[in-house]
């Protein structure tokens, strides 16, 4: 697992909980809030799908490190490594 | 404003017979039911009504899939009804539009869905949807129109079992009538064909219908009815005080100018015809009417052995000496819609103050003695020429009823 394979799988989770939104030219160091239509709710479907799909765990008091998809990546792939 | 008289200026609704009020009309003149065969989770294939409107003509994917069933029915039968009114929507204020949804059940769908969902990961409650509650919460149809609408007055559903439709729109009045609004959206929705827990509840109760044909499966007034046909659809009303409509030149589609709302207090399930007649009767007197002025009496009958003579008793009762006055029945088209039948089947009814005609109830092959009126109108349209009222019953489980009288606009 790569941190591109991790980022894509994000862009695939936000895709289903975010299906109005062109992913095309999402920015990885830009935060995805800023970019995109997502709120607090959204993020919390974005752990819901990783605990789902992946059985990663993403505790309350680190939901800042989904912030953007590079984010996502470094703090992710440990995780999916570990899984 | 206690004494305004009260006028619907526009409707959007969706049913299984259409998503418009003409096309809805026109199947209603030519017979022409809907019901299909769906597949229902634990219990098999069964019929029921289902709606083919579009979701996303008021809606972002992202909303539908956030929200409910019925709130996306909602939604899509409240732009509707605000288009077909005219109002200058972008002038109106917003604080002043209230939103009145009858529902017969709210969060039945969703707490199932939730159910099957954590059955998947061998229950553990930490896979269960954060969106559980706003989807559940018994607000919910009447607050996603105000999400969608930027509405910011008052907004609640009224839960009345099967007499919601009818009760959505008798709270819409009265809120008008005490000023509180200005605008009411008022009626009812139904998103029940997505949960199991109504089939086979009324399954158990032996009071599910079936038949091979789905389309013949809802057949009030039939010998050989044997339950309900549950269906999805929603009706709203944009109500307004006469004075205001009149103010803005505004179409008026008719006059509601009698209700009421009363208790059996007798049975959980069982309907009483003695309250029905009460109910009827108390909608006429506040009307200001007589059974003989109305010309349509549109049933609550849902198809099932019992309820449909009683209503036929209750009915016989108050109408059995008015030559003048003619029965009949939606739901053997559409099956039973829930919270949203009373406004739905009301709707159907409306375009006869312009076509003088009466659509019948379909699927009556033997009509049962016990539900014989003299003027049940039976698989063919009647046509009447003059109609000026109409009295819409809906009623529903706990012993609630509820009867709309509404009038041809005759100006003044």
């Amino acid at each position: 697992m790569t941190k591109d394979d991790i980022k894509k799988i994000v862009l695939e989770i936000i895709e289903e909980i975010a299906p109005d939104e062109d992913l095309a030219d999402v920015k990885p160091d830009v935060r995805l809030r800023d970019q995109l239509d997502l709120d607090s709710m959204d993020f919390l479907d974005i752990v819901m799908e990783l605990r789902k799909q992946h059985s990663i765990e993403v505790p309350e008091e680190e939901y800042q490190e989904l912030a953007s998809l590079d984010s996502c990546a470094n703090y992710l792939l440990p995780k999916f490594n570990q899984a | 404003m206690v004494d305004s008289r009260i006028v619907i200026t526009g409707l959007g609704l969706t049913s299984p017979i259409g998503d418009s009020l003409p096309e809805m009309r026109t199947n209603l003149l030519e017979g022409k039911p809907r019901v299909d065969r769906i597949p229902m989770r634990y219990m098999g294939d069964v019929p029921a009504g289902v709606c083919r409107y579009d979701p996303l003509k008021y809606q972002k994917k992202k909303e539908v899939r956030i929200g409910t069933r019925a709130g996306s029915i909602a939604i899509f039968c409240a732009n509707e009804a605000i288009n077909d009114s005219n109002l200058d929507w972008e002038n109106v204020q917003k604080d002043r539009v209230g939103v009145y949804v009858g529902t017969t059940e709210h969060g039945n769908v969703e707490t199932e869905n939730e159910i099957h969902n954590i059955s998947q990961f061998d229950y553990d409650t930490k896979f269960w949807s954060h969106h559980h509650n706003p989807r559940t919460v018994a607000n919910n149809p009447a607050g996603e129109i105000t999400i969608n609408l930027g509405i910011t007055g008052p907004h609640y559903s009224i839960g009345a079992a099967c007499a919601a439709g009818n009760a959505g729109l008798i709270q819409g009045l009265q809120m008008l009538r005490l000023g509180e609004v200005d605008v009411a959206l008022a009626g009812g929705v139904s998103e029940s064909i997505h949960t199991f827990g109504i089939f086979a509840g009324f399954k158990s109760q032996g009071a599910l219908a079936t038949h091979d044909d789905p389309n013949k499966a809802s057949r009030p007034f039939d010998l050989d009815r044997n339950g309900i046909v549950v269906s999805e659809g929603g009706c709203l009303y944009v109500l307004e005080r006469l004075e205001d409509a009149q103010a803005r030149g505004a179409n008026i589609i008719a006059e509601v100018v009698g209700y009421s709302i009363n208790s059996d207090a007798t049975d959980y399930v069982l309907p009483n015809p003695e309250r029905q007649v009460e109910c009827m009767r108390k909608a006429l007197a506040k009307a200001k009417m007589a059974p003989g002025d109305i010309q349509i009496v549109n049933t609550h009958a849902t198809s099932t052995p019992q309820g449909d003579i009683q209503e036929c008793t209750a009915i016989r009762e108050i109408f059995g000496d008015c030559p003048d006055t003619f029965v009949n029945n939606t739901k053997s088209y559409i099956g039973h819609a829930m919270g949203a039948a009373g406004a739905l089947e009301l709707a159907g009814n409306l375009p006869s103050f312009e076509d003088g005609m009466v659509h019948p109830t379909i699927n009556v092959d033997r009509l049962d003695p016990q539900c014989e009126l003299s003027n049940l109108v039976l698989n063919q349209p009647r046509k009447l020429g003059n109609i000026d009222a109409i009295l819409n019953n809906s009623f529903g489980m706990l012993g609630i009823n509820s009867s709309l009288v509404v009038k041809r606009f005759t100006g003044g």
